[in-house]
């Protein structure tokens, strides 16, 4: 049977399913296999604490969004055209989500009365006409697979563990996307047990010949490639290109990395991830608890290291004192802050921007420090590289403010070419620093960085003594003097103030904007498709996005004033904006929301679209 | 490495230049003294030993010494000096504590440096009491004991440093005294020569807020009735013409002292620091009194076991080995590596 094939410019397609379905792994797949059609992507994965919820329960349902499309994207996309869902749990859980018109794929052997029941539907949706504003496709996804298995080595138990995979197959074929990488993943995956290989290659094909055969899906999709910039690319989370963009700043810099990090949602892929780099030199340790890994990481940097340690927001709230005491030392450190909705536990695995404050003020004593957010997944990568720049060339610990929405979520990357990569090499001090060339003067500073010597243990003649109390300008020995003091507050607080970072850049394509929304971190993607679409209706408004929070680009006062009305959109209750009004006297409007979940573009341009009414 | 020169160094080369300020008549001085007269005889070059404290009196120590060194924060020496040892694996790192810092504060860290066998010398000045914030208990005191915070008495049972060391599987633990120069440089230098965390108590007077607390142990009427020296390969006999014995009883779990005559001369236990069951060394830890009596001295426990260092290192030794290329382009391969897609 030939099918009709519809061209499409762009699909959003949510997988959902009980957190055991293998929802996260589908989802990746499928966003493997559209990036390497050349399709622009960008994923949103979203997924309970628990590791196996209740099975068939809300709490349970985990899912996946991917927004593909033939040109540039910015956010995985308000609201999905696909939902499979593969249990009732996961149809009711989504349902409020789906636009009228949207597919549903159901798996209609989870649709017994026991699990309808468990989620409160007395009777059936696929039978009592609440679905009738969608498209539903029944597909009896367990016992198909199940069927197409019957002749494998395999358990049932198995067999129906790979209905993911058929769905996976399904969904393949309906939007014609190449299957090669993922039969070799599912090779890879299992190569100790060749059995569920075939098992798993069986089932997708399964589910790619059903929807080549059967009736129910008359139609096949295309999205032609997007016109991407030249270069080689790959797919990557957050979390992998902030791990990478450590080990090429070890690289950059010729220094080992040093990663001291206790296990704490969503940061651990990072310590996974750098776990496996040890041939470049990255020690890892899992330490004891948070305040021992930023401990560890501070000892490595006075060693010589580049100490890092990553975690999210208890974590950096336990590493406080520590924190303080590497601003006291004035010593390089990286502290990474996967952020996730708190306070306390919170909701761990759903995304948040409200420990800014913790960032640029939550230390004792006057405590500055450097801190910068990355605007997108693949971003991480730069932002970790420009984390350690800072850290190395002015000797201070820098705050990396990811968070969840960024660490999980994933886009295509083009490679950067290594050569490129900024140059972070440093110089350990070597000889005596005195004026009477036999003394050494730890605290004495660069008049340009206001960086002091990096003497580290094992350099003959430059032993000293450095720690929490406060010291000496240039001798570094203990004092109390009040003058003194009060100078190395305000030289700790210069160093920071006059890092030199790159000017805040204003997209205004039609020039003539009176509104500037200003953003920091994972909000560029919503905050920028949600300009398009303002601009696309004929309006004008300007975006600029900060990355350094601390210090503040030298040209935002002058920027801010520029406009008419500046909006400040976060998912916090207003902390940036909070910072700009005391800084820049600017009267910024602040747009929240704390629902552990990034902002949509729809409801972001309906924010803006009041503001310009009333400008 | 090739063979060492012998350094020259004196203990004159360990003393910087900063005045030292605890309280004349602290415990602290003697045991500074005797350290620094003690570190040449390691032959290791001063650039290369690095003293790391916590805070507290004793914490002050490494201001005190001409090597490098870091006076951090309460309680996390052990973890700070650890992500030094394990990244530089050349220096000889040496952690100075006390009994509010370590056991404390810091208690998580060291039972951790200690499981894991961090290459580190740990000290930890033990006076049993609180002194640079002026004198409340400390995890070390004994029940009863009051003080500002306690003026009733404190209610807590106190933590015996020895046995919580060796229940942390620690592979090296001693004993000594801040008065007794000799026995306390022994026991360093069997700590400095063990590879792996060596746990050091060091019984140290708070002349201002404790004072005399270890008095039976000094007093030339009294120590020899009230302190074991514990001598490698040695029967444990002690007291005026070795009156006292150490015996493991018949179905009894641990030792006990006994008067020699009462015994037959191969029941007293012969010194092994090199059991590995640490239930030994935790026996001999449990010896003492609430009134000091029966208090070993010396190394209780040193075995082999592998450092944390070793292990790390020879992990990253392992991984490297197997690398041809430039770090630019390994670098350039890690980036391209997985599932990657060229646009022309």
């Amino acid at each position: 049977m030939t099918k009709q094939i519809r061209q499409l410019d762009r699909v959003v397609i949510r997988f959902a399913g009980d957190s055991g379905d293998g929802m996260q792994l589908t989802g990746d797949r499928f966003t493997s296999e559209t990036a390497q059609l050349g399709n622009d992507i960008s994923t949103l994965p979203n997924f309970p604490a628990e590791i196996r919820a209740p099975a068939g329960t809300l709490p349970g349902v985990s899912s996946f969004q991917v927004h593909f499309a033939d040109y540039d994207i910015l956010t995985p996309g308000d609201a999905p055209n696909v939902l499979v869902a593969m249990n009732p749990a996961a149809l009711k859980a989504n349902l409020a989500d789906l636009p009228r018109g949207a597919d549903i794929i159901v798996n209609t052997d989870e649709f017994t009365k026991r699990s309808l029941a468990k989620v409160g539907y007395q009777t059936s949706p696929l039978d009592d006409g609440s679905l009738a504003g969608y498209v539903v496709h029944p597909v009896a996804l367990t016992s198909m697979t199940v069927g197409a298995l019957a002749t494998h080595e395999v358990s049932k138990k198995d067999a129906e563990r790979s209905k993911n995979m058929f769905a996976l197959g399904l969904l393949s074929w309906m939007y014609s996307r190449p299957y090669e990488s993922t039969l070799r993943f599912l090779e890879r995956k299992f190569a100790a047990r060749p059995e569920l290989v075939a098992a798993n290659v069986a089932a997708f094909r399964a589910g790619w010949n059903f929807g080549e055969t059967t009736e129910d899906f008359a139609v096949r999709y295309e999205v032609k490639p997007a016109k991407m910039q030249p270069g080689t690319y790959r797919n990557i989370t957050g979390n992998a290109a902030l791990s990478l963009g450590l080990v090429a700043a070890g690289v950059r810099s010729g220094l080992p990395v040093f990663l001291g990090a206790y296990p704490i949602t969503p940061a651990s892929d990072i310590l996974h991830e750098l776990s496996k780099h040890k041939r470049f030199g990255v020690l890892t340790m899992q330490a004891e608890d948070e305040i021992a890994a930023v401990g560890a990481a501070l000892g490595a940097s006075y060693g010589g290291s580049l100490g890092v340690t990553t975690t999210s927001g208890p974590g950096v709230a336990l590493k406080s004192e520590t924190i303080s005491l590497a601003v006291a030392l004035e010593l390089p450190l990286v502290i990474v802050d996967v952020q996730r909705a708190g306070p306390s536990t919170g909701m761990p695995t759903k995304t948040e921007q409200a420990d800014l404050n913790m960032a640029l003020y939550g230390r004792h004593g006057e405590a500055p420090v450097a801190v910068i957010a990355p605007r997108s997944p693949s971003d991480c990568f730069f932002a970790a590289l420009e984390a350690a720049r800072i850290a190395l060339t002015y000797r201070t610990p820098v705050i990396l403010l990811s968070d969840n929405y960024v660490a999980n979520g994933s886009e295509p990357w083009l490679l950067p070419d290594v050569e490129s990569l900024p140059d972070l090499r440093v110089e350990f001090a070597s000889e005596p620093n005195g004026e009477d060339g036999t003394t050494f003067l730890p605290y004495l500073r660069d008049p340009e960085t206001l960086a002091r010597p990096w003497a580290i243990p094992g350099t003959a003649g430059l032993e000293h003594r450095i720690g929490g109390l406060e010291k000496a300008d240039k001798t570094g020995d203990i004092s109390y003097d009040p003058a003194n003091h009060d100078f190395m507050v305000r030289t700790r607080a210069a160093r920071i103030e006059t890092i030199p970072v790159p000017d805040i850049e204003v997209e205004d394509p039609d020039g003539d904007a009176r509104v500037l929304v200003l953003g920091w971190g994972s909000t560029y993607g919503p905050i920028g498709a949600a300009c398009r679409g303002i601009r696309q209706r004929g309006l004008s408004i300007a975006q600029a996005h900060l990355r350094h929070l601390a210090p503040m680009p030298a040209n935002l006062g002058e920027v801010l004033r520029s406009y008419d009305r500046v909006v400040i959109p976060e998912m916090n209750l207003g902390q940036l904006a909070h910072v700009i009004r005391a800084r820049y006297l600017v009267d910024a409007i602040s747009y929240n929301q704390v629902r552990g979940l990034p902002f949509t573009s729809t409801e972001l341009e309906t924010t803006l679209e009041e503001v310009l009414k009333n400008v | 490495m090739s063979e060492p020169v012998a350094l020259k160094l004196t203990a004159k080369d360990f003393k910087s230049d900063q005045e030292v300020r605890w309280c004349p008549g602290c415990g602290d001085y003697a045991i500074l003294a005797a350290i620094q007269q003690f570190m040449p005889e390691l032959n290791i070059p001063r650039e290369r030993t690095v003293f790391v404290s916590g805070i507290g009196c004793s914490s002050r120590f490494p201001y005190y010494m001409n090597t490098y060194g870091m006076h951090s924060i309460h309680g996390r020496a052990p973890a700070i000096a650890t992500g030094l040892s394990v990244s530089r694996p050349d220096l000889s790192v040496w952690v100075v504590t006390g009994d509010g810092d370590a056991l404390s504060i810091g208690g998580n860290h060291l039972i951790h440096a200690l499981r894991r066998n961090v290459n580190l010398k740990i000290l930890l000045f033990n006076n049993r009491i609180y002194g640079l914030t002026k004198g409340q208990y400390s995890p070390t005191s004994e029940v009863g004991k009051i003080t500002k915070s306690t003026p009733a008495g404190s209610a807590d049972a106190p933590f015996n440093p020895l046995s919580l060391a060796l229940g942390a599987e620690a592979s090296f633990v001693g004993r000594t005294i801040d008065s007794d120069r000799k026995h306390l440089q022994s026991v360093l230098r069997a700590a400095a020569e063990h590879q792996g965390s060596a746990f050091v108590e060091i019984y140290q007077n708070c002349n201002i807020f404790n004072d005399g607390a270890f008095d039976q142990l000094k007093d030339p009427g009294t120590r020899d009735d009230y302190l074991i020296r514990l001598e490698h390969g040695q029967p444990i006999t002690f007291g005026t013409d070795g009156r006292f014995c150490v015996v493991h009883p018949p179905g009894g779990f641990g030792l006990e002292v006994r008067e020699t005559s009462s015994v037959r001369p191969e029941e007293i236990v012969v010194h092994d620091a090199t059991v590995a069951d640490p239930a030994y060394a935790f026996a001999l830890s449990r010896l003492p009194g609430l009134d000091l009596r029966n208090t070993p001295i010396g190394v209780f426990r040193s075995v082999d076991r592998p450092s944390y260092d070793s292990v790390v290192q020879s992990q990253l030794a392992a991984a490297k080995a197997k690398v041809t290329e430039t770090p630019e382009q390994q670098l350039a391969g890690l980036l391209g590596s997985g599932d990657t897609w060229t646009i022309i």
